[in-house]
């Protein structure tokens, strides 16, 4: 019995403990900030790795997207004679919705694992002990510019990947189905608001952006170093980040759209 | 040197590349190019019954938005819904006399509010009020009174 408690106890404490390491390293990582602007080379490098790396995966899919909403919004909204709304209905589910969730996950699962897998290795061939015995900071040096680069190529992401399934979705329902073109495009500017739908939606994802690659970060910084751990904190990357992702989403929305 | 130089180009291509998309998505799919309402003068008008109006409804004149509907009040001493709009500086010639009415865009679509010119030669300021107006058709109540005139016809005709 006591030893039952005693389990529970302990996790307890590791997670809350887990949380407490992962705060502090954020307050690091926002703490080099000020030397990364003395060096943005380093940035540059790693939004080439982060984000440039992640553009073809992200555009591909919201191609696909955009033309699969077009597909199925046609099918329900013709049976109501609504096929001008078709506009709309895409544009609205991917600004507001679909773009930086699906982008956030891609981004996960794309570039998350990577800066895991890159960092937890790192650490097992004590690369990163290397540098602190250098009397250089490897929190600042290595984890900073990831970080930074992250959060700022998911917006850019999530807004290629909205425009491309708007595109998408304009050669389904206009080319293959046959709505008016001048309709599609006229009803989304009248129906989609540039604060409500679309600042909300880069929003969004920034949030994304920042939840997605401290998680990847704090994982591989905080991994066992061997390669068993390495392997582990990359699965942990990817559940943790959609969950987290699908979570905030719902929170966001509520406080967004919510009144 | 030379790899390096190539990475910032690409990089500089993907931040490029995003904020074109982004400023597609404002320019193109959202309704920034008629969102011009920060210019402008604010009018009430007074309605009996404002149906499923909306604030940021469009107010339109000869089928062109003019303006959009800024606040939606309910005047307790009339019983009144007071509609507060923005009209565009730009619509600067609207007679004093013009009526508004509530219409529907299509049998379900959203309402807005359209403004028939009157004849006067005073045009309205900020702060004008708009005193002739027709509340919105509530389709219940047409339904109501069909149906009821049917039944008298009905009732008188057998």
């Amino acid at each position: 019995m006591t030893r039952q408690l005693a389990r529970l106890g302990r996790a307890g404490i590791q997670s809350i403990e887990r949380l407490g390491r992962g705060h502090l390293l954020l307050l690091n990582l926002l703490a080099g900030l000020a030397d990364l602007a003395l060096r943005p080379t380093l940035l540059i490098k790693q939004l080439y790795a982060v984000g440039v790396l992640s553009v073809a995966i992200v555009t591909v899919s919201g191609l696909f997207v955009g033309m699969v909403l077009s597909l199925q919004g046609y099918y329900i909204l013709s049976r109501f004679g609504a096929e001008e709304t078709l506009g709309v209905m895409v544009a609205a589910s991917l600004v507001r919705e679909l773009g930086p969730v699906v982008s956030a996950l891609l981004f996960a699962g794309r570039a998350g694992s990577a800066l895991t897998a890159e960092i937890g290795l790192m650490k097992a061939t004590e690369q990163l002990a290397g540098l602190e015995m250098m009397a250089v900071n490897p929190v600042k040096r290595i984890l900073t510019p990831r970080f930074f680069a992250g959060f700022l190529s998911m917006p850019l992401l999530a807004a290629m990947f909205s425009a491309i399934g708007v595109l998408g979705g304009y050669f389904v329902g206009v080319g293959l189905l046959g709505v008016d073109g001048g309709a599609y495009w006229s009803q989304m500017q009248a129906n989609i608001d540039l604060h409500e739908d679309i600042f909300n939606g880069v929003i969004k994802s920034f949030v994304f952006g920042w939840v997605c690659t401290w998680i990847a970060l704090f994982q591989g910084y905080d991994c066992l170093p061997t390669s068993e751990g390495v392997s582990r904190a990359t699965t942990r990357t990817v559940v943790h980040s959609a969950f987290a992702v699908l979570g905030l989403d719902f929170v966001l929305t509520a406080l967004m759209f919510g009144n | 040197m030379r790899q390096s130089r190539g990475v910032e180009i690409t990089v500089g291509l993907f931040m490029a590349i995003g904020l074109v998309a982004l400023f597609f998505l404002a320019m193109q799919v959202s309704n920034l190019a008629d969102l011009s309402d920060s210019e402008g003068y604010h009018i009430t008008a007074h309605f009996d019954n404002i149906g499923g109006l909306k604030v940021k409804a469009p107010v339109t004149m000869a089928g062109v938005t003019v303006g959009r509907v800024t606040a939606i009040d309910y005047d307790k001493e009339t019983y009144e819904a007071v509609v507060s709009m923005t009209i565009s500086s730009h619509y600067d010639r609207i007679p004093e006399d013009s009526f508004a009415k509530i219409f529907t865009a299509g049998l379900l679509g959203e309402k807005y509010i359209g403004l028939d010119p009157g004849g006067s030669d005073l045009f309205l300021e900020e702060g004008g009020r708009i005193s002739m107006t027709q509340s919105s058709l509530v389709l219940e109540e047409i339904i109501g009174q069909f149906l009821f005139s049917k039944a008298q016809e009905a009732d008188s005709g057998g």
